[in-house]
């Protein structure tokens, strides 16, 4: 070989590699592009906003606000008049250290966190004097906004998505840092309201810094905003029953009978939903976790109370369908219901002659229905069987079980069977005598105040219910085609219902337990109750539905340690059907005595046992 | 003293000079998007290495200026002398040397500015050379001058290996081309292009397994060739030395090579898929170039340049940019034109009517070739990661000084070339 052509050989054959190769890795293999891309590329999720919440007549109860966290990326903070800055967003200079100390130790590149939600007027002037202040900028977020100050224990909050969530949530939709509904509305239509996230892809160097839009936006999606809840809550009927709760501790529960919908789910004390938005959510919660009276427990569904008298009613609806006694069967009261040594008072005031079924309602006689128990469970040959027909049929009223709606929380209560018995006294060894106070309401009864509203919208619907629930609408479909749309029967034959419903009407007229609450002009159907407490005063109950004919309304009213039944409770439903079918409180005496009324000394007398 | 500072551009070869600052100031151009931030966009800005760069450029046109005023007859006259301050700056390093990435291959001068001396040994031992094998007496053929002459090659080399800065040391091989124009019995490259060869294949494959294979191939080899029978003795030896080195190189691989070099060779032979970890400067920088496509993503809009996933970009990488902004069009036209350049400058060195000049100019071609030849298989990931700059394109001054005063002493060679009868 030439030697003078060798190099200029091999300078050929390395150019001709070198482009082969150069061909090879630019123009026919393109997964370095794609690796490029990878690199270089950033899916940004773009949130959509979270769905609104409206009250059943279009009242906006929940929107979403601005707020405006002041970021700063340490890094690029550079001369700076630390002094007029501090000014500016009114800290102090060492509260500016401090912070800068923080966010310095966590990132010196990354943006942090370095003033929270800026006031809006701090925002205001951050804002034009921004330029001055090189690494410091701000980020729009978006919180929830309550116009109402009512209704905490419906709506719910959002909060950050907890690790354990995380963990939980197997469809990846959620990241450290995103928002979720954690209680009320907000959680259990979490998926409606979030909406459907859209991507923006950018172009990010190694440190994650955006340089620009990756191919014009070719990739990017658009998020789509969460649905809009139309809530079944009368908001104007909630405020009015938190208003009448001022100073008294319990729930309250209004369904219309004809839906299921709950009109008004009530706890007392309450709190203002906006003491749980955005970073001061977590200081205000452990505060109201840990506030008298317990503000976070939603004594409408959560609380299990004895029922207390209005069971009566279901007692008296048992007995007529088990052929124990027919409206017209009388029983004489001595003073309360003697058998042996047991002995359970009465204060009807007929003791004299045999009293029927409408009298013992509207009078809430004891002895009657102490009676009328112990003969519905003897019209079958053992106690065991007669208790257990009993116990169904009581459950039918959708009563010592879960409600299965859509509300996040809820409370079994307790219907007793009979190995509840069994067990305290041995398999066949007891007889309905040894639990005579189911027949009054008390004993081992238990029921949460939306348990016991369900239970008076069925008595008023005659026989049925509809699973009670929160939501009417969500976006533009109304609930109506789902299982809320189930009419659930009870086992008690719709006709034996007038005959209850009558003595119920006539617990408002002269002598019923509920003649002082009565809404002149208006046929309601009422029965009061007072559940023995232990730990204190008794708890004053009432139930109620209105129209008697045709009702729109059925309430259960629970005030803790509230005496008596027709003390607190009793004014208090007719209070709130008077506003929510006239519109409009005539009973403005009574309103008043009642707003003002206070328990609270009770309360302190139990704080300091 | 005035016609003399007139006549500098007399006789110069333009089409050098054009090339020259055209690769200048397209590497600079490159460099300005390698490094670029949002926080210093003036190509101006001297706190960045664009910036930087710009006055290395400036400087060279000194230096430039310089070289081609002296004669040529001096750099004959004192290449050994140069040769020798060369030698003792590069020992020097031992005792004064300052340390940057792993190597003691800097002298810092102020603060902020240091001098690598092994950018400047090349053109000092290509003088050497050049002057070496020009002496009348001087023959290839005599195994004493070989000798020698590889003393000269190597002993700057040798100084160069332990800084360490294999790279470096490295390019003197380019000078055993010039020794094969110049004559050098064709067994040296035989051998050096075995060795190589061998090098490589004993990574992948187990060393007596390769020596099972020549020994047979030979054995069918000198039955076939049974009848000539000339060329077996030769044969013998070269198999003889096979197995020695790949002995000796199993031995040096596993002992005496470090785990990051076993390493680099390793990804690089495709034993090992490794993109985040040894790997990852030849992954990224591959993808760079690939993701360019043909026409490229354009003039500062590279993503992997401006999202700096490349280490050493403007450096040893610099050829990623070009890849990934200018595309297929850009760099094939680079490696075209380079190419060219080299291919031009041996034609010149044969042009050459002086011994010194051409084999300085040999040399000279040489050298530039073995920078981009392995500086762009590297980055092209079909070489393994040797810190090697590309000529005129990659970030530093030394480099730029040394490559302007390697060409510019070749220019103002050329440029006496006609008066030479």
């Amino acid at each position: 070989m030439n030697r003078k052509i060798f190099s200029f050989l091999m300078l050929f054959i390395v150019m001709i590699i070198f482009l082969i190769r150069l061909f090879y890795i630019q123009i026919v293999n393109d997964s370095y592009k794609f690796e490029s891309d990878k690199n270089s590329r950033q899916k940004i999720k773009l949130y959509p906003d979270r769905g609104y919440i409206y009250d059943r007549n279009n009242i906006l109860l929940v929107s979403n606000q601005p707020a405006y966290d002041l970021m700063v990326i340490p890094r690029k903070v550079k001369n700076i008049d630390t002094l007029k800055f501090c000014k500016l967003i009114n800290i102090t200079k060492e509260r500016y250290i401090k912070r800068m100390k923080r966010v310095k130790s966590y990132s010196w590149r990354k943006p942090s966190v370095f003033i929270g939600e800026l006031s809006k007027e701090n925002f205001a002037f951050f804002q034009e004097k921004m330029f001055k202040f090189p690494g410091f900028y701000i980020q729009k977020k978006t919180l929830r906004k309550y116009p109402f100050k009512s209704a905490p224990n419906v709506l719910g909050y959002v909060g950050e998505v907890s690790s354990w969530m995380l963990k939980k949530d197997t469809s990846g939709f959620y990241r450290q840092g995103d928002q979720i509904g954690i209680a009320g509305i907000e959680k259990s239509y979490e998926k409606e309201l979030r909406g459907q996230r859209g991507v923006k892809y950018v172009v990010v160097d190694v440190h994650n810094r955006v340089q620009g839009r990756y191919e014009q936006g070719d990739y990017d999606t658009i998020p789509v905003n969460g649905a809009d809840i139309k809530s079944t809550i009368d908001i104007f009927l909630q405020q009015y029953g938190e208003k009448l709760m001022t100073n008294k501790r319990g729930g309250i529960v209004a369904i219309e009978p004809g839906t299921g919908e709950i009109l008004a789910s009530i706890t007392a004390p309450s709190y203002d939903p906006n003491l749980l938005i955005g970073r001061k959510r977590s200081k205000n919660y452990s505060k109201l976790l840990s506030q008298d009276g317990k503000p976070l427990f939603d004594r409408g569904l959560l609380a299990q109370y004895p029922p207390g008298s209005p069971f009566k009613i279901i007692n008296a609806l048992v007995a007529l369908q088990v052929g124990a006694i027919t409206e017209n069967t009388g029983f004489t009261c001595h003073h309360g219901f003697r058998h042996g040594s047991l002995h359970v008072k009465c204060h009807c005031g007929i003791y004299d002659r045999p009293q029927k079924l409408n009298s013992a309602i509207l009078r809430s006689c004891n002895n009657y229905f102490s009676t009328s128990y112990k003969l519905s469970i003897e019209q079958y040959p053992t106690t065991e069987e007669g208790f257990r027909v009993w116990s169904e049929h009581v459950k039918s009223f959708g009563l010592g079980k879960y409600l299965n709606n859509d509300l996040p929380t809820g409370r079994k209560g307790l219907v007793p069977n009979t190995q509840l018995y069994d067990k305290v006294y041995g398999k066949g060894r007891w007889r309905p005598t040894y639990n005579i106070s189911n027949a009054i309401g008390q004993g081992e009864l238990l029921v949460t105040p939306i348990q016991l509203a369900n239970m008076t919208a069925a008595v008023a619907n005659k026989g049925y219910y509809y699973t009670p629930h929160i939501v009417k609408n969500i976006g533009e479909n109304s609930v109506e085609n789902t299982r809320f749309a189930n009419r659930i029967n009870t086992t008690v034959d719709p006709k034996y219902f007038p005959a209850v419903i009558q003595g119920m009407i006539d617990v408002f007229e002269p002598g019923g337990t509920g003649w002082a609450s009565r809404i002149p002009g208006m046929k309601i159907a009422g029965k009061t109750g007072t559940a023995e407490n232990p730990h204190g005063q008794d708890h004053s109950i009432f139930i109620a539905f209105a129209p008697a004919d045709n009702p729109k309304i059925a309430i259960a009213v629970f005030v803790e340690n509230g005496y008596w039944g027709s003390r607190w409770a009793a004014p208090i439903s007719t209070l709130m059907i008077e506003k929510y079918l006239t519109g409009e409180v005539k009973r403005k005496r009574l309103e008043k005595k009642i707003i003002e009324g206070s328990l609270q000394n009770e309360y302190n007398k139990q704080k300091n046992h | 003293m005035k016609s003399r500072s007139i006549n500098i551009f007399a006789n110069l070869d333009w089409i050098l000079v054009i090339l020259y600052f055209a690769f200048v100031f397209t590497g600079w151009i490159n460099i300005y998007s390698a490094v670029l931030d949002q926080d210093h966009s003036s190509i101006f800005d001297m706190s960045q290495k664009y910036g930087k760069q710009l006055s290395f450029i400036i400087a060279g046109l000194g230096l430039i200026f310089i070289i081609l005023m002296l004669d040529g007859k001096f750099y004959e006259r004192f290449s050994s002398v140069i040769y020798f301050v060369s030698l003792l700056s590069l020992v020097g390093l031992f005792v004064f040397g300052k340390k940057v990435g792993g190597a003691t291959s800097w002298y810092a001068i102020g603060s902020s500015f240091s001098i690598q001396p092994s950018e400047f040994a090349k053109f000092a031992t290509a003088l050497a050379v050049a002057k070496f094998i020009s002496i009348p007496s001087f023959s290839l053929k005599k195994v004493k001058y070989q000798y020698m002459i590889f003393a000269i090659i190597m002993l700057p080399a040798l100084i160069i290996i332990p800084q360490p800065d294999p790279g470096s040391a490295l390019v003197y091989v380019s000078f055993l081309f010039v020794l094969y124009r110049e004559g050098l019995n064709s067994n040296y490259m035989t051998l050096a292009f075995l060795t190589a060869f061998l090098f490589i294949l004993s990574i992948p494959f187990d060393y007596k397994t390769l020596i099972l294979i020549f020994s047979i191939s030979l054995i069918i080899y000198i039955i076939y060739q049974k009848q000539r029978g000339k060329p077996i003795v030769k044969l013998f030896l070269y198999l003889t030395y096979i197995i020695v080195f790949l002995t000796s190189v199993d031995y040096v691989y596993n002992n005496i090579l470090e785990d990051r070099h076993r390493n680099r060779l390793e990804v690089l032979l495709g034993m090992k898929h490794d993109p985040t970890g040894v790997g990852y400067n030849q992954h990224q920088s591959m993808v760079a170039i690939g993701s360019g496509g043909f026409n490229g993503k354009g003039f500062l809009k590279g993503t992997q340049t401006k999202g700096d996933f490349v280490p050493e970009q403007s450096t040893d990488f610099i050829f990623c940019t070009v890849g990934e902004e200018w595309g297929f069009v850009g760099s094939a036209s680079f490696i075209i034109i380079f190419s060219f350049f080299i291919g031009y400058l041996l034609y010149k060195s044969e042009k050459q009517k002086l011994v010194f000049s051409r084999i300085y100019g040999y040399s000279t071609a040489m050298i530039f070739f073995f920078h981009f030849a392995i500086n762009i298989a590297m980055v092209m990931g079909i070489a393994p990661v040797i810190g090697i700059p590309l000529p005129f394109y990659s970030y530093g001054g030394s480099s730029l000084w040394g490559f302007t005063i390697l060409l510019f002493i070749f220019i103002k060679l050329d440029s006496e070339n006609k008066s030479i009868l």
